[in-house]
């Protein structure tokens, strides 16, 4: 089971891309070079400022563009534990999800969040909370497939758990 | 009711009869595509204890992004990226020398009609030009793919546009995409798989159905497909031993859209800043001054791209202003190229050539933008950032509308040439 939290709400609007978030010339950078860079052209001040444990609430089709696992990676390392999105780019679901970063749809996130509220997240009801203002929605469960995956912490730490099993089997 | 190209390559894949759109199925994976991936790839597998991959024949490598190397930290990458390959024994490596991925594993005949590809390129289903099925994935569910050969997916719905019309001379099917995305928007097909039918692919070359579908990712595909016809199979003769069998949709299947569009009047179309579907007929883009303009990507860095580039440039001279990049997307089309003088051509009209690979398409490398320059490019992204400074530009075009722009040192109309 995913356990639930809280944390400030940073907004965004829609179609945010995945050069927007970390632009590919970074792509080689070690992650703690990177993060520095996350939303520079659009938001200078959010990866100073951003604290683990905070929220991303943005609208649709967040994490266009590029396959690159690094824009997931750079969020995740500076501490979000969740995105929480009206809808989001096939690329950004499937990576964020794959390295264990929770990507959550919910069509009207944006309508009952402001910049700087508290948001608790929660896995065991599917439910955020504006813990600001008291308003509350409820998200579409994670498909079985997805759920293994984030509950395992990312698919690397699924493939050791696999590839464990399979040597325990063979000897 | 009858299934989509997506829906039988999905089934096929999976072991089922018969499968519909949204539902998850776990499939066999027929061929997958790591390019410099390999660098977090290799090290996601070694650090779970993966000692080897599924199947070391049905893995296709070459390094294309930041090729060759800009900076030690590039250059690092691509050390622990070669590593990987070799541990993990993969047959199909072809090196620093070959192009960008989506070229290279077309014209060498990996691609074959049915497939079921994942690549580590947000422009993998390019391979729908061939009637395969081509799924961009990240590096984590990658390794995951490289380790089991299987990986998840959900059906997309599908959805189709049925073109119509001769495209005008010095239009391109460049254009046909550039329209439909400014058309329709940028997310007209968010999570679908898209087929393209009617008399306009038809009359098209394989290399023009190559950009159509590789620009199907910028409205946000998942797949896209084109039926393959004689084009496909006479182009993959010589090029494969195996066979493969062309997978068709079923007269009834189902779409969620079907979009007639008449393209005989079409003029070239310019995608503005910031986005894809931020788009104006040529005509109406007003003396926009430009700096840079590139000719090359996996969109359109093909053969009959240098061509019509050659034919508009011949004679004339790039702009004093202007610097002229061509990056041919192989080295087999530069070689092509340098046979029919088309280099000669180009360089005589002040072209700047450089070695086959992604170049600054990604913001890697060869020719990054200066803060307040403006570029017109034939690559497929001009969101913010992307080839360069923050405070750059990128205008999207045909390589007809490159060439003409290259020559004015404005945003051009290539039917005046």
């Amino acid at each position: 089971m995913i356990s639930d939290f809280r944390g400030r709400v940073w907004k965004f609007g829609d179609n945010v891309d995945t050069d927007v978030i970390c632009a590919g010339r970074f792509i080689n950078s070690p992650v703690d070079e990177m993060k520095k860079h996350v939303f520079e052209s659009i938001r200078p001040e959010f990866a100073a400022e951003v604290k683990p444990g905070d929220v991303i609430v943005a609208g649709a089709w967040f994490g266009s563009g590029s396959s690159r696992e690094t824009a997931p990676a750079a969020i995740r390392a500076l501490g979000i534990a969740a995105v929480v999105a009206e809808s989001f780019s096939r690329n950004f679901y499937r990576n964020a999800i794959a390295i264990g970063l929770p990507a959550i749809e919910c069509p009207k996130a944006s309508r009952i969040f402001k910049e700087g509220d508290t948001a608790r997240i929660s896995f065991s009801d599917c439910k955020i909370v504006n813990m600001t203002s008291g308003e509350s929605l409820d998200f579409k469960p994670f498909p079985d497939e997805m759920l293994t995956v984030l509950e395992a912490g990312g698919i690397e730490h699924l493939l050791r758990k696999i590839t464990a099993l399979q040597s325990r089997a063979s000897t | 009711m009858g299934a989509t190209i997506a829906e039988k390559i999905l089934a096929r894949a999976s072991g089922k009869k018969a499968i519909k759109p949204d539902e998850w199925v776990l499939a066999n994976i027929d061929l997958a595509m790591i390019h410099d991936a390999w660098s977090f790839v290799g090290p996601i597998l070694s650090n779970a204890g993966v000692a080897r991959v599924w199947d070391p024949d049905k893995i296709v490598t070459v390094f294309d992004h930041f090729n060759p190397p800009p900076t030690i930290k590039d250059a690092e990458a691509y050390k622990t990226a070669r590593e990987a390959v070799k541990k993990y024994k993969i047959k199909y490596f072809y090196g620093q020398n070959a192009g960008i991925c989506h070229q290279v594993f077309v014209e060498k005949g990996h691609i074959l009609p049915g497939m079921l590809i994942v690549g580590t390129d947000s422009h993998t289903m390019t391979y729908g030009a061939l009637g395969a099925a081509g799924a961009s994935l990240g590096f984590s569910e990658m390794a995951y793919v490289a380790a089991t050969g299987t990986l998840w997916f959900k059906v997309p719905k599908s959805m189709k546009f049925n073109i119509n019309g001769s495209l005008a001379p010095r239009v391109m099917s460049k254009d046909v995409i550039l329209h439909l995305a400014g058309k329709y928007s940028e997310n007209v097909a968010q999570y679908m798989s898209v087929e393209y039918t009617g008399q306009t692919i038809k009359e098209m070359s394989l290399a023009s159905r190559m950009t159509l579908a590789n620009m199907t990712a910028e409205i946000g595909a998942k797949f896209a497909f084109i039926e393959p016809d004689e084009k496909v199979t006479d182009y993959l003769m010589g090029r494969s031993k195996n066979s493969f069998e062309v997978v068709k949709a079923d007269g009834n299947a189902s779409y969620e859209h079907v979009h007639e569009e008449s393209v005989a009047d079409l003029e070239p179309q310019v995608a503005l800043p910031f986005s894809v579907d931020h788009v104006k007929p040529v005509s109406q883009v007003n003396k926009v001054k430009i700096d840079q303009a590139v000719l090359g990507s996996c969109t359109n860095g093909r053969l009959e791209d240098l061509k019509i580039a050659a034919e508009i440039l011949r004679g004339k001279k790039v702009h004093p202003d202007v610097r002229l990049l061509v990056i041919p997307a192989s080295s087999d089309t530069y070689r092509e190229a340098l046979r029919e003088g088309l280099i000669d051509s180009l360089m005589e009209s002040g072209a700047i050539f450089c070695h086959s690979c992604c170049g600054p398409c990604n913001g890697g490398h060869m020719g990054l933008l200066a803060s307040g320059e403006v570029c017109i490019s034939s690559s497929s992204r001009n969101f913010r950032n992307r080839m360069g400074s923050p405070d750059s530009e990128v205008y999207l075009a045909s390589p007809a509308t490159v060439a003409a722009s290259a020559i004015e040192g404005k945003v051009a109309d290539p039917r005046n040439y």
